[in-house]
């Protein structure tokens, strides 16, 4: 199913703390987390974020502390997907676990302004941007975080090797 | 061709004779834990996979050390769910309040990492545990829950970047200035994906505690892993505490290195982080004279003896400024009690210093001394990122011990050289 949604624009070097500040972390609720997201880099941005819209970001982007909290955060709010140069690997592995839909395309990063409206294909990687007309290809995700995204992330992946579910 | 020392181990723990960088392999897991913030989701997604018991009561260990002793309501909860866990699995490894210190620490002294081994832990600074020569690697709830119900997880063999560090430390320059330094050269995203290996004839000049606090910043520079071949520094602290036999694992002399990179530390001054990011380094002298509301000394980075040692040799005799708070929090029980018994805690209090519990408190912004909008702090964490240890109008220098404690009596930021002139390595 295609992801359509107004962009929202934020730098490099994204960090955890500024997704989801530290003094957050006495919750795991998703809808909870995601009220104080980006508080600390931009207090109107949550405010701005209506459901089904992306994030882009530009490089490194979930870097420092492994609080999974941070995709719950932005699951939370109701952010459909997140399109960024590239990615810290501990907020890479952790927003697959929680369905959290990531795209790693720098020419994106840098084309899409904010407010642009866009248009994912989650399976291609294609992304459409709606008000320039432009389209840009996402770096082709991992065979193996394909493989555990079908399956619905790490917890399913585990219940079938373990043979709590049939396959 | 042959393997790195991060290499081999994953190799070995993957039951392979031989893996590349870039390669998908299953590894086993011989310890694994998480903390109070951490845990309760890992709880959470373990009770969402459906099996009954962890794979292995002896090999998890659960520390309650970010928000304990509890700050209020909500992180009394989340250590109930810990506690309900623990007791309801009969998990022996369980550091609770009084017990706990922070757990990177508290571990690696308590010997659940040993050389050779791989540890896992829901926290990003896990990568502590490399200076062990241990593959040692921070991942978040859910691929701890995983790990924890069958003892195995998924990684990508990293390429590994090598820093050599040769010549003599100058006075003052500590393992926390060198891996600034490096974080500083090639940036928050130098190492992304990659393994850090440190090595170089200066190495032998550092005790366990500076090196534990160069690999345990490897993630600030992106790393996978921090990891220093275990010399006999390392074998001879390790053999006393480990809990289960180990083999010691090095790299082939033929390894291939995605990068080298060659400091020569005789120059070297002490540094700073200065706001916002872990790799906006400077030499101390540059930032010289920059006022401080708060000096923070603790942290897994930083909390460990030798660092409250190096901040008493500062701060005996001497008065904490007074336009400043200092904070000094050793890292676990065990330190605690030698910083007593060698007179440190005495030397704290006399400068005027408020001496806590161990806990991660202020570096998470959390509790124990959280900033106000436009006020300085210099720590010896690992993060000064905005809003990282307060209001996001405030600002943290990062540094050792040594400039943190000087920053404290000079009420601003200085050479340690400006406080006190007495070699601090002899």
């Amino acid at each position: 199913m295609a992801i359509r949604g107004r962009a929202h624009k934020v730098g490099d070097h994204i960090d955890t703390d500024l997704i989801i500040a530290g003094r957050y972390l006495v919750t795991t609720d998703p809808v909870k987390l995601g009220e104080h997201l980006f508080e600390d880099l931009d207090p109107g941005l949550r405010q701005r974020i209506r459901p089904g819209d992306v994030l882009v970001a530009g490089e490194n982007f979930g870097q420092g502390s492994s609080r999974e909290h941070a995709p719950l955060a932005l699951v939370g709010a109701g952010v459909a997907a997140v399109v960024a140069a590239s990615y810290a690997r501990i907020f890479y592995r952790n927003a697959f676990n929680n369905g959290l839909l990531l795209l790693e395309c720098p020419e994106a990063s840098r084309a899409v302004q904010d407010g642009d409206e866009l248009e994912i294909d989650p399976q291609t990687g294609e992304i459409r941007n709606l008000s320039r007309g432009e389209v840009y290809r996402a770096k082709p995700i991992p065979p193996f975080m394909q493989e555990l995204t079908q399956l619905g992330g790490i917890i399913p992946y585990v219940r079938r090797k373990l043979g709590l579910e049939a396959s | 061709m042959g393997m790195t020392i991060t290499e081999k181990i994953l190799a070995s723990h993957a039951g392979l004779p031989k893996v590349e960088p870039g390669d998908l392999v299953e590894c086993r897991v011989d310890m694994l834990f998480a903390n109070d913030i951490t845990a309760p989701l890992a709880i959470q997604q373990f009770e969402r996979i459906g099996v009954d018991r962890v794979f292995d009561p002896d090999r998890v260990a659960f520390v309650l050390d970010h928000y304990s002793p509890s700050k209020d309501i909500a992180s009394a909860e989340q250590c109930r769910i810990t506690r309900e866990f623990v007791r309801k699995h009969g998990l022996p490894h369980f550091y609770d309040v009084g017990r706990a210190g922070i757990a990177h620490v508290l571990l690696a002294e308590e010997g659940f990492v040993a050389p050779g081994e791989l540890f896992v832990g829901a926290d990003s600074h896990t990568c502590n545990h490399g200076a062990l020569g241990a593959f040692a690697t921070g991942v978040g709830s859910s691929d701890l829950a995983a790990a924890m119900a069958t003892g195995r997880l998924w990684f990508r063999v990293p390429p590994t970047l090598r820093f050599v560090f040769r010549g003599t430390l100058p006075r003052w320059v500590t393992g926390k200035d060198l891996v600034l330094r490096i974080i500083g050269d090639i940036g928050v995203d130098g190492a992304r994906y990659a393994a850090m290996e440190f090595a170089g004839p200066v190495l032998q000049q550092l005790s366990m505690d500076e090196r534990f606090s160069i690999t345990n910043m490897a993630v600030e520079a992106g790393a996978k892993n921090g990891i220093m071949e275990p010399d006999e520094v390392v074998l001879d602290w390790v053999r006393p505490r480990a809990r289960r036999p180990f083999q010691p694992v090095y790299g082939d002399p033929d390894a291939s290195y995605a990068a080298v990179y060659e400091y020569d530390v005789t120059d070297m001054q002490p540094v700073v982080s200065a706001p916002s990011s872990p790799a906006n380094v400077v030499p101390v002298t540059e930032v010289s004279g920059v006022r401080v509301d708060q000096c923070f000394i603790g942290t897994c980075t930083n909390g460990r003896i030798e660092d409250l040692r190096q901040a008493a040799r500062v701060l005996a005799g001497r008065r904490v400024h007074p336009d400043v708070r200092l904070l000094v929090i050793p890292a676990s029980p065990r330190i605690y009690r030698q910083a007593l018994e060698e007179g440190l805690i005495q030397v704290f209090l006399d400068a005027g210093a408020a001496v806590s519990t161990p806990t991660c408190g202020p570096c998470i912004g959390g509790h124990m001394g959280v900033l106000a909008d436009g006020e300085v702090c210099v720590s010896t964490s690992s993060r000064n990122f905005i809003g990282r240890m307060g209001h996001r109008g405030s600002k943290v220098y990062l540094s050792n011990a040594a400039v943190a404690a000087a920053a404290a009596v000079a009420g601003k930021l200085v050479h340690p050289d400006e406080v006190v002139r007495e070699p601090a390595r002899v």
